[in-house]
């Protein structure tokens, strides 16, 4: 089993995830756990009414649907419960949340991505401790302490996976690449040789900024290895000679002139659009890629068995293994005044019956042990592999971190690819904001 | 005798018009504290507070918001992008508002017509709007493909990506969707100018120019200054439109090493700071420093400006 460690920077657990499904060593163990003493079996028939607020953010199918299956069913098993799903974008459910949260109320169920805003939600008491609760799906649920903060657990994911190229096929082949690029170097030779075929090879998206954040994250985890990686968010000192060298990277591959065009002020809409629409070979994206690239582009319908994915490559003298993975993923926080009943709904949603939809439907990846068999797509199964695979998982930068630190890693790597700075000054711009209190 | 007799009907009549100006006033009043002073006072509150808009407020740090607000990059530029817009609506938008208002003013087949073509940007919403020219600004899409087919193609930019055009692009969006509001408004004051007056003036020989300049221009002179007046407030609390269209980018490098927002505005670094960042006092501070710019604009303009127009009605002895 892979191992978790747990950093603090001000406050704000950073966590890297379990990869693989494998049985996990106690990674959270219950501390205190008879500070919830929630009741986790079935309520008796007669038990009087409980209404669940369930704030999810799958707006298109099949996930919208799956996710009002699930609702239905937790509540013909129990009809004294009723589930409310408030179904929101994005943008708009970090907002709302924000704001209703200020307001003192909090969903039941609602989606987090874990990391720093779990933890700064965590701290001002507005989640339930849930520890207790799952002690006894923890060892079947992978990715557990994304959820978590100083050790106890706040919610669990639904969806894990990491990060990697998604490429057409054809147009590979119609630029005269046979292998995919195992290192750095050949992957700048494939930029260059999709480009000599009149190809745009990669889609990135200036306006929404994370897309090539990741990619500068990998770079920075190929070159200094996740322990160093992990030491620059824990100490918020970013200047130091992987951050450097991601940066000169990235002008390496800014110089090939690769991305699409109107890249600068592109959404990841834009850029999964791109993609789906056969316009550009790749784009660095997460398990939910071809789901959005069909959602985007024209036919909907993406392009179906011509997408292909792979890892990242590994950079030439660079620490950190190449199977080392940049991932995360979905999963749902429980409210502090959520009833019982919504924590075992959510523990209904994780049991394998209703998580091997999520990997049947095409939905996400779900981090169950036993469902990874129903994942149907090739390219999600290589996905899966790959986080099997990873010895370390470094969760999103701008999630890990703090709002502000995630938002000014975000600004000052876009900075990067658009040509406006340098990368010492993306270093320097970052720790200012990270080293800050 | 008489007289003191006579006092205290009089202040009790006073007293009772005061009463039921009060009854009157009481609801709007209410209704202005709750949603409009108890706010602002809130935000203020907040903005000497570090605090992530979660959990209470026990990080008291003076003035250290307000520093970092106006210390940064992104808000500098943020200021200097509110006043380019309000420059340019005043010197481009206005009056090209009204010089068709003085055309649409004329008796003419089509006329209504005109006017609800113009009239039709304002009513659609600014983020409906972000998004259609968002569309149309891609590359080789509509605009792009346009010019090339009139043979300006050596003039296409990135029109939204490129930090030395995004604020002139946002401007036009930004006119094409005022422009109709200005224009209503000045059409109805030029049609409040009895017709008699300008015939006089060109039975008195003047030209067309002269009877436009000497008297059509200062008779719609309280309308301009309103229409002036929204201009300025609508170019400063910019939100909506550049939220959509640009979230604030391209991102650049300000002098101080940190990352600006090219297309940033006051609002939308109001809302970065307290949403985006989570950081709610500082972006209170952001919201405080924005509400005290607007307001100090506010009462000069209606004190200096708008005095004539208000008369009576907000200054009393200025």
């Amino acid at each position: 089993m892979n191992l978790v460690p747990k950093r603090f920077l001000s406050g704000v657990a950073l966590v890297a995830l379990v990869a693989g499904a494998c049985s996990s060593t106690a990674t959270t163990a219950p501390t205190q756990a008879a500070v919830t003493t929630a009741p986790t079996a079935t309520p008796a028939p007669t038990a009087k009414p409980v209404t669940i607020e369930w704030w999810h953010i799958g707006t298109t199918d099949p996930g919208k649907s799956m996710n009002a299956q699930f609702a239905a069913d937790f509540m013909k098993l129990h009809p004294n419960v009723k589930i409310n799903i408030t179904i929101l974008e994005n943008e708009a459910f970090k907002t709302k949340l924000a704001t209703t949260m200020q307001s003192g109320t909090v969903p039941d169920l609602f989606q987090s991505w874990g990391g720093g805003t779990l933890a700064e939600q965590a701290k001002q008491g507005m989640l339930k401790d849930i520890t207790a609760d799952v002690a006894d799906i923890k060892d079947t649920v992978s990715g557990i302490s994304g959820w978590s903060f100083e050790g106890k657990v706040y919610g669990i994911p639904n969806d894990l996976g990491i990060i990697g190229f998604w490429y057409n096929k054809d147009l590979f082949a119609k630029a005269g690449i046979t292998t995919l690029p195992a290192t750095w170097t050949d992957y700048l030779a494939d930029v260059s040789k999709l480009k000599a075929a009149g190809i745009t090879p990669l889609a990135i998206a200036g306006k929404d900024k994370w897309p090539s954040m990741h990619l500068w994250t990998y770079l920075t985890l190929r070159i200094g290895g996740g322990d160093n990686l992990a030491k620059m968010i824990a100490s918020g000192n970013w200047n130091t000679d992987a951050c450097t060298k991601a940066g000169q990277e990235v002008l390496k591959l800014n110089a090939l002139n690769p991305y699409q065009a109107g890249y600068k002020s592109a959404t990841y809409d834009n850029e999964a659009a791109a993609v789906g629409n056969g316009k550009a070979a790749m784009e660095l994206m997460g398990q939910w890629a071809p789901t959005t690239q069909a959602a985007d582009s024209t036919t909907k319908k993406g392009l179906g068995d011509k997408l292909g994915w792979f890892a990242f490559p590994a950079v030439d003298g660079g620490t950190g293994a190449a199977t080392d993975g940049v991932g995360g993923g979905n999963g749902y926080a429980v409210g502090k005044n959520a009833p019982p009943e919504a924590i075992e709904f959510l523990k209904f949603m994780a049991q394998p019956a209703q998580a091997t939809l999520i990997n049947k439907n095409g939905v996400g990846l779900s981090p169950v042990a036993g469902t990874q068999g129903a994942i149907t797509d090739p390219n999600l199964k290589m996905v899966a592999d790959g986080l099997g695979k990873a010895k370390f998982v470094q969760l999103y930068l701008d999630q890990v971190t703090t709002p502000k630190v995630g938002s000014a890693i975000n600004d000052a790597t876009i900075a990067l690819f658009l040509g406006a700075s340098t990368p010492e000054k993306v270093c320097q711009a970052i720790t200012t904001v990270a080293s800050a209190k | 005798m008489t007289a003191l007799t006579a006092r205290p009907r009089g202040r009790s009549g006073l007293l009772a018009s005061r009463l039921t100006i009060l009854l009157f006033l009481a609801p709007a009043l209410f209704m202005f504290v709750l949603f409009v002073l108890v706010p602002v006072a809130q935000a203020a509150h907040y903005s000497f507070y570090d605090w992530t808009g979660l959990g209470p407020l026990d990080k008291f740090v003076g003035l250290d918001n307000y520093a970092a607000a106006l210390g940064s990059d992104t808000f500098r530029t943020a200021v200097s992008n509110n006043l380019l817009l309000v420059a340019l609506s005043l010197l481009v938008q206005i009056p090209f508002s009204l010089g068709l208002a003085v055309l649409l003013n004329r008796r003419f087949t089509g006329r209504a017509l005109f006017r609800l073509i113009f009239f039709l940007p304002y009513v659609i919403s600014e983020a409906i709007t972000g998004v259609i020219f968002r569309l149309l600004l891609q590359p080789d899409a509509v605009i792009d493909s346009g010019m090339k087919g009139v043979g300006a193609g050596g003039l296409i930019q990135d029109w939204l990506g490129d930090p030395t055009f995004v604020m002139i692009t946002l401007f036009i969006i930004i006119s094409w969707k005022y422009f109709g509001f200005h224009l209503i408004i000045l059409l109805a004051g030029l049609q409040g100018i009895p017709r008699e007056i300008e015939e006089a003036a060109f039975i008195d020989g003047a030209g067309r120019w002269q009877a436009f300049r000497y008297v059509t221009l200062p008779l719609l002179g309280p309308t301009i200054r309103v229409s002036v007046f929204l201009s300025i407030i609508g170019a400063l609390q910019l939100f909506d439109l550049v939220f959509v269209i640009t979230g604030g980018g391209p991102i650049t490098m300000g002098a101080s090493g940190a990352t600006v927002d090219a297309s940033g505005t006051m609002a939308l670094d109001m809302f970065k700071t307290g949403f985006t960042n989570q950081s709610m006092g500082a972006g209170s501070a952001v919201a405080v420093l924005l509400f005290v710019f607007c307001f100090v604009v506010a009462l000069g303009y209606q004190r200096l400006v708008l005095r004539r127009d208000v008369e009576g009605a907000l200054t009393t002895n200025g």
